[in-house]
């Protein structure tokens, strides 16, 4: 984990604001932390822990990999390249069509558990 | 000098037993994902990600006054399988999300196992005896000829060396279309629920073809989701209460005899939120991991992210206690929502005599929070600390500043390192602590 120097870069106000700031950052390490997210990623979604997560968290185990679509998808675009599951493989929509490489590798065999050993 | 799990500070724990592998190198079949007591506290059962289940038994006959038994390895079996489905191109993980036992009724052992779609009871008894001398066949099984057999001969059960067997008797499958989180047994010994991230099902131990739905918060139209169930438990005693948490942090009580449908709670245990504290992570960091009655059924105990709360179950507006866990990741936030740890799902559990509560957290560190006297610890599960007996010494952690000698601080934490499943036997001040893929055992130092 980095250790990130959670003094702010811009230069330090005077007088009251400059307490005031360093106070609100001790006080609510939060807030500094969510503006620290906010910089990084400033598309982040509006609503906090909305739609989005649970949306991601009740997709889990989904791979959509049908092999007609990805046949055809690949005819269709035999110049352009092919269409690639997305940052957000969770959410499949749309042209996302997942690609063998995206699929997991298949399970090792099935062997007595260690805790047993 | 068994005492009933008192003490939290007073209590000095030692390293008992681990299992598993000792390379660093974890296959991810390997990695525990539940950990359950029976209900003497003389079977420990633990799950995997690979499907498997190994059930340990405490050596009772060879115990000492001096130190407690051992654990061994009692059964292991294969309980769920990967599995694919194909209407809906799911892959359905084999990773085992719950185990818990019944109360025992006879000879066999019974436990419910779950992975994210079916629900399975397995069996699991001994044989310490077969039959032998049979009247047709052979002793290698082979048909007797028939002219041979003159007299009659009647088979006796003579002694064998002890098997233990393992066979599945229910397989409660295709009734959730989301991911089972939990599954609790009633105190009326014929039902239990299952909980998925939307719906809770009520079902009957003998009966796998039917389950009746008791709440269900998917709404008409899924752009409007707001919130999923986390956790589900049954009251310890009253057989018509059970609670369900949320990802928003509210735990909701319901009482099966108000309806049939307990989509209405009876209760609704919710603290306010300081509106000045609100950030991106409020919601996220308040979602509820898991809930658990108290023995006495008069507390719940519920885990979020940062902390654990202590609920009367007569009081919804606020939790009578609530402890910190692991304050000093409060400005840690953001790295922890990149590498995804601030959705980790860690459990908690109670002493027996509820004096006591104990979940973990980061850097195999665990924390023990006595309720009584307000002490807490922070203990470590390690191979460094993993001498026969070895006392357990309690670990600090420097939030920043000035570290002092024997404190780690917060950045030299391991964030891989991570206890989500522990379990107190519920009698006795025996522990047990899972990491990513070993098990260990601790127990009160006895003099």
């Amino acid at each position: 984990m980095s250790s990130e120097n959670q003094e702010s870069e811009a230069p330090l106000e005077f007088g009251e604001e400059k307490q005031q700031d360093s106070q609100e950052k001790d006080a609510n390490p939060v807030k500094s932390e969510e503006a620290k997210l906010k910089a990084k990623y400033p598309n982040l979604g509006q609503k906090p822990g909305g739609s989005d997560f649970l949306m991601k968290r009740l997709q889990k185990g989904q791979k959509y990999f049908d092999s007609g679509d990805y046949n055809m998808a690949k005819a269709k675009m035999k110049s352009k390249q092919l269409p690639v599951a997305g940052q957000e493989k969770g959410l499949v929509t749309g042209d996302h069509i997942p690609t063998p490489q995206d699929l997991p590798q298949r399970k090792s065999s099935l062997v007595t558990s260690k805790l047993a050993g | 000098m068994a005492g009933a799990g008192g003490g939290g500070n007073d209590v000095q724990w030692c390293f008992s037993q681990v299992k598993g592998a000792i390379d660093d190198d974890v296959a991810e079949a390997d990695i525990i994902s539940t950990v359950e007591f029976n209900h003497s506290g003389e079977l420990l059962a633990t799950g995997d990600k690979g499907g498997r289940v190994v059930i340990f038994q405490q050596d009772i006959e060879k115990s000492q006054p001096q130190c407690r038994s051992e654990y061994n390895v009692y059964s292991t079996f294969q309980s769920h399988e990967p599995e694919f489905d194909y209407l809906k191109s799911l892959e359905i993980e084999e990773k085992i999300n719950k185990i818990r036992w019944l109360p025992q009724k006879n000879a066999a052992q019974f436990l419910l196992s779950t992975n994210d779609k079916t629900i399975k009871l397995w069996k699991i008894s001994e044989r310490d005896k077969r039959p032998e001398g049979y009247n047709l066949k052979e002793e290698d099984g082979r048909y007797r000829d028939n002219s041979t057999i003159t007299t009659l001969r009647v088979p006796v059960f003579r002694p064998m060396d002890l098997m233990v067997e393992a066979s599945p008797r229910r397989i409660f499958a295709n009734a959730h279309t989301y991911h089972i989180n939990s599954i609790s047994v009633n105190s009326d010994n014929e039902t239990y629920l299952s909980a998925d991230d939307l719906r809770i099902n009520l079902w009957h131990l003998e009966i796998t073809d039917r389950s009746f739905n008791v709440v269900d918060i998917k709404p008409a139209n899924m752009e409007e989701l707001t919130e999923v169930i986390t956790a589900a438990e049954f009251h310890p005693h009253q057989c018509n209460t059970f609670v369900y948490s949320s990802s928003k942090g509210t735990i909701r009580l319901c009482d099966m005899r108000a309806s049939a449908l307990c989509d209405k709670h009876s209760k609704l245990f919710e603290e306010p939120e300081d509106p000045s504290n609100r950030s991106f992570f409020s919601e996220i960091i308040s979602s509820i991991s898991d809930v658990k009655f108290s023995h006495s059924g008069r507390y719940m105990m519920t885990r979020d992210y940062l902390s654990v709360k202590i609920w009367d179950l007569n009081m919804e507006n606020r939790p009578v206690e609530t402890y910190q866990v692991h304050e000093y990741l409060r400005s840690k936030l953001c790295s922890l929502y990149e590498n995804d740890c601030i959705f980790d799902k860690f459990e908690c559990c109670w002493n027996g005599n509820d004096s006591v509560v104990m979940t973990g957290s980061y850097n195999n560190f665990f924390r023990m929070l006595e309720r009584t006297q307000r002490h807490d610890v922070t203990l470590e599960a390690s191979r460094e600390c993993s001498k026969p007996r070895q006392v357990l010494k309690p670990r600090r952690v420097c939030a920043g500043g000035k570290r002092k000698k024997d404190e780690i601080s917060v950045d030299s934490l391991d964030f891989n390192k991570k206890i989500l499943h522990t379990a107190w036997h519920p009698q006795e001040n025996v522990i047990a602590v899972a990491t990513t893929n070993n098990l260990y055992i601790f127990q009160e130092k006895v003099n």
